[in-house]
């Protein structure tokens, strides 16, 4: 089968979903790949690059779509695109399901199959064409770029001869993908990071990035994120009061402040005030990452910059991985092209759409002239659902109770064991006679020693443990040394036999153990 | 020297064995312990070879010579890898032993009883006494003499035992050392019949038992031993590979209470004491083991793995591989490393190669540890004893409980040549065979490598979920092999 790309014709996108490596791999699954003439252009692929990797480059966009099964794109295609779907071809790019009905309608019509880049379930299995995270990622570092780009002074505090340099201090609100990948590139140039979410369970990724995580004063449970597949929910009102009035309190501090908090299929909810804004010293800069959604600053503009009254630059771009086109299309086509791979199973260049697949199941908007969004849940479960089965938090007195129930069992097994031990005892006593019970007196103690000593025993120990006991179970030798004597020569024999087996054990046991033992050295 | 004597270096053997079990809870003060069962054990047999009733100097001297010669050069040549065999080989002989001192006081009970029928039954007890030591009935045989009935009764029941004890343990011990040693196969095999064999041998003997009290003659011991050795042969033949680590401590076991069955037949304490001693020290191993695989001391003994409830959970993904390049530039990059180690370094004699690293890790200032499940390697403690040999320094070797904390917090897990004991299928799997058993969490890092020969299973034959993982890279080749080449890589 063929699998093209078209030029994006979306003003101003740079990326392209086609890349002459991803080629080589798409090759690989048995694929013939094409691709438009130019489409590579504005991310830094020549068609000459194309036509060297075996990409077959054709003229029009028309003649493109009129000859590939396969057509992966980057952005949400426009109508002149959908009236190019065909029945039986498919379609993978960003689709936008949640507001693009007559999209889907129109692909249902057309009978061809639409795959949304955007719907690929957040599994770890799925992680590797999570085309979402791979963007978000690229947003949260070129966010931390644009931002110093606008920003007037070193991120990192210097003590310089010509005076000293405070670090710039940075605010990060919203840790998904987009906003840890901003902590890191804004930590590692050196600023001071403050990061904030609504979900508690993140604040261990945000310090492993190198950022301090903004905690409220706030009591109410908070919904695990996990339970919502990896995403934030909505918060409630008092909750919300309370993060604002911490962001508030942080505003005059900041310079440079990142906002990226989206809720799926929402309006962006807005962190940044007005007033905050207005409380920001003169130079700072805001990049919203949410522009797109309405931006969670109320004055921030999409797709452009602007300056308040008060000197403070927010930033509203849209299409931050696009700025960064050569990066966005490396990693979006190699999600492409991990999604054709686990779409063509036999790696034989033939297309199997399964629709039991969870991943397939979930990205698929429309499939056979029916409309397949929203998708069922996933049969397995997100990411961390596994951390809500923590033990609760046991009160004092729950684990006085338990500690009671614990030992009262404990004593019950001991007293009756202690009475089945003595009752085998009676019974044993009552018919063997005296020389028989001192002697099996001297064994029960013995017993008992060696259960206490042998616990105590260090479980590195435990070769040379064994080596010790082997050597001094050849004590069995004394067995044979008191019936060495004899007088019939049979006895002498074996006798004789047994000592010698028996200091084999006992030499060879010891000195092995010593050998060992010399071995074990502190560092 | 006199009985009371003898007593008294007795007791003393007897506090020195327990210090010398007690001092091996540190590696510190275990160096010391070692003397104390040294001294022990000459004083034990000083104190026998001096005191009463005792003959036949130049046999005993001679024995005592070439046993030892032999013992020495024995520990002195033994590989660290071979130790599981050393150990069980050296437990045959106890068992051995123990069979061969069992008939010796066979022989002398009819001998005696042949004797005393011989004697006129006119003579009281004292005078029967002074006829039998003049036909030269010493030692052990004079202590028999003295016995009334009833003990006669106990002695043979006690001779029994110590005879069936000590004969399982020789064969079992065989095969254990055949198994280990790859002389014979190590995988579970079992004649037509399985345990209904075993069990139908066990009855034989307790037939027997009651025969040879009856006074059915000697025949019926002989018997009984030729069925025991059957036992011990056909139940470690009828157990994998992996099971040696209980194998080798049930049998460490047993060899202490052939010990004490001896101990009784001879009316010795000290054997007693010591024989007790083992054996608990052998079934508290075992009882380690046992936990550390979730499983059963029976079924372990009774060999092979459960039935599975349901079908295993499908494992997704996909076996991804890499280089050596990639491992190196992987711990170049982290700060804290954790090496687990299983039976597959032994095999691939990479402990050297594992030390180097480690120590090359440990110069570049990075945390190097490493997590010993209990049943890594064919023998408790095995893999310590080879990183000790390799000279890792055993305060960075850690046990399962003290760092499976940590894998959330570690950079790098370097997994050599162990599987199950790393399977995650054990927690998340309620099907699986091991489900339950305790694993090292290696898959909570944040990434792990896996030096591995090739795709296959490990011992209990279940797909490792691990191998499939997104933070799981595979690393294959032979053990050894691979480290030294990511040696070259790692200055």
């Amino acid at each position: 089968m063929k699998i093209g790309t078209p030029k994006e014709v979306y003003q101003g996108e740079a990326r392209v979903a086609m890349t002459p490596d991803s080629a080589r791999q798409l090759q690989k699954l048995g694929y013939e790949c094409a691709i438009e003439a130019g489409a590579g252009a504005a991310a830094g692929f020549t068609d000459e690059a194309y036509a060297e990797a075996g990409v077959e480059v054709i003229k029009t966009a028309a003649a493109l779509w009129k000859a590939c099964d396969v057509v992966a794109k980057v952005r949400q295609p426009n109508e002149t695109e959908m009236k190019r779907l065909r029945a039986g071809q498919t379609l993978i790019s960003f689709f936008n399901p949640a507001a693009n009905e007559a999209g889907m309608e129109a692909a249902k019509k057309s009978g061809a199959n639409v795959i949304a880049m955007e719907m690929v379930p957040r599994i770890s299995r799925a992680q590797k064409m999570d085309a979402l995270s791979s963007m978000a990622n690229i947003a949260g570092y070129r966010a931390v770029i644009e931002a110093g780009n606008n920003f007037g002074r070193f991120f990192t505090g210097q003590v310089t001869a010509a005076g000293k340099v405070p670090p710039a201090k940075v605010l990060v609100v919203g840790a998904g993908v987009a906003g840890l990948a901003a902590i890191g590139a804004a930590a590692s140039l050196g600023a001071v990071v403050y990061a904030f979410d609504v979900r508690p369970e993140v604040a261990e990724q945000v310090e492993s990035m190198g950022a301090q995580f903004v905690y409220l004063d706030f009591a109410e449970e908070q919904q695990d994120g996990a339970a919502t597949g990896g995403y934030a929910a909505p918060s409630s009102p008092e909750f919300r009061e309370a993060q604002l009035a911490k962001f508030r309190e942080m505003a005059p501090d900041i310079d440079i402040v990142i906002t990226t908090a989206l809720i799926p299929n929402r309006e962006a909810p807005e962190l940044w005030t007005e007033d905050m804004v207005a409380a920001m010293k003169r130079g700072s800069v805001i990049v919203d990452l949410a522009a797109e959604k309405g931006g969670n600053c109320k004055l921030t503009v999409a797709d452009e910059k602007i300056v308040t009254e008060n000197g403070v630059t927010i930033i509203g771009y849209t299409d931050f991985p696009s700025r960064m086109a050569a990066q966005a299309s490396t990693l979006y086509a190699t999600n492409i092209r991990h999604m054709m791979a686990d779409l063509t199973p036999e790696k034989d260049g033939n297309l199997v759409h399964n629709m039991e697949d969870d991943v397939i199941r979930g990205a698929t908007v429309t499939f056979d002239k029916e409309i397949t969004w929203p998708p069922p849940p996933p049969k397995v479960q997100a990411i961390a659902a596994k951390k809500q089965e923590k033990p609760k938090e046991l009160t004092a007195e729950e684990k006085k109770a338990q500690e009671a129930a614990a030992f009262k069992a404990q004593t019950k097994f001991q007293v009756g064991l202690l009475a089945v031990g003595t009752a085998l005892l009676l019974l044993v006593g009552s018919v063997a006679p005296e020389s028989f019970m001192s002697h099996f007196i001297v064994f029960a103690l013995a017993c008992f020693v060696g259960f206490q000593v042998i616990w105590g025993v260090s479980h590195s120990l435990h070769t040379p443990l064994m080596a010790v006991t082997n050597a001094i179970s050849g004590i069995i030798v004394l067995g044979a040394l008191l019936q060495v004597g004899s007088g019939s020569f049979l006895v002498v024999a074996l006798a004789g036999i047994s000592v010698l087996i028996a200091t084999i054990n006992i030499v060879g046991g010891f000195l092995v153990t010593r050998r060992m033992l010399a071995m074990f050295q502190k560092s | 020297m006199s009985i009371g004597i003898v007593s008294a270096a007795y007791i003393a053997a007897a506090i020195l064995f327990i210090l010398s079990l007690g001092g091996l809870s540190g590696q510190e003060s275990a160096k010391r312990a070692v003397w104390y069962g040294i001294v022990g054990m000459a004083l034990a047999v000083a104190a026998t070879v001096f005191g009463p009733g005792m003959g036949n100097y130049l046999v005993v001297v001679v024995m005592i010579a070439i046993g030892a010669f032999i013992g020495n050069m024995v520990a002195g040549k033994v590989e660290m890898t071979e130790m599981p065999q050393l150990v069980a080989a050296l437990h045959s002989f106890v068992g051995l032993a123990a069979v061969f001192i069992g008939f010796n006081a066979d022989i002398e009970m009819s001998r005696v009883a042949e004797l005393k029928a011989g004697l006129s039954p006119s003579l009281n007890a004292e005078g029967m006494m002074a006829a039998l030591h003049d036909m030269g009935v010493a030692g052990f045989a004079e202590k028999v003499a003295h016995k009334t009935q009833v003990e006669l009764n106990i002695l043979k029941v006690e001779v029994f035992l110590g005879v069936f004890i000590g004969a399982v343990t020789f064969t079992g011990s065989v095969i254990a050392f055949g198994k280990l040693a790859g002389k014979v196969t190590s995988k579970a095999e079992k004649l037509p019949g399985g345990h209904a064999l075993n069990a139908g041998a066990a009855l034989l003997s307790v037939v027997l038992l009651i025969m040879y009290m009856n006074g059915a003659g000697s025949w019926t011991l002989y018997v009984m031993t030729l069925l025991a050795f059957f036992i011990g042969y056909h139940l470690i033949m009828g157990i994998g590979g992996a099971d040696m680590p209980v194998v080798v401590s049930m049998l460490n076991s047993y060899s202490g209470w052939a010990a004490a069955a001896i101990g009784f037949s001879l009316g010795n304490d000290l054997l007693i004491v010591t024989g007790a001693l083992v054996g608990s020290s052998g079934a508290i191993l075992s009882y380690i083991m046992c936990k550390a695989m979730n499983r059963s001391f029976i079924s372990v003994i009774l060999g092979g793995f459960g039935n599975t409830t349901g079908p295993a959970m499908e494992v997704e993904g996909e076996q991804v591989a890499i280089d050596s390049d990639g491992v190196a530039a992987a711990l170049d990059e982290a700060d804290s490393v954790i090496i687990v180690p299983g039976y597959g370094m032994a095999v691939a004699q990479a402990q050297g190669s594992v030390s180097e690293l480690t120590r090359r890790l440990r110069g570049k200032g990075k945390e190097v540890r490493f997590a010993i499940h209990p049943v890594a390697g064919r023998l408790p403690g095995h893999m310590n004893v080879l990183l000790a040999e390799a000279k890792v320094p055993y305060d960075i070797v850690m046990e399962m409980d003290e760092i499976n904390e940590d894998f959330p917090q570690t950079d790098v897990v370097i997994v050599i040549g162990s599987n199950d004991i790393v399977n995650p299928a054990a927690q998340e799997d309620p099907n699986s065979p091991i489900a339950g058993m305790p694993v090292l969490e290696v898959w909570k890092a944040k990434q792990v490598f896996v030096s591995k020969r090739g795709q296959g299973t490990g011992y209990s034959g279940i797909e490792n979920p691990l191998f499939y993982k997104e933070n799981t890279r595979m690393f294959y080749g032979d053990a050894k092999k691979s480290l030294d080449e990511l040696l070259t890589k790692i200055t």
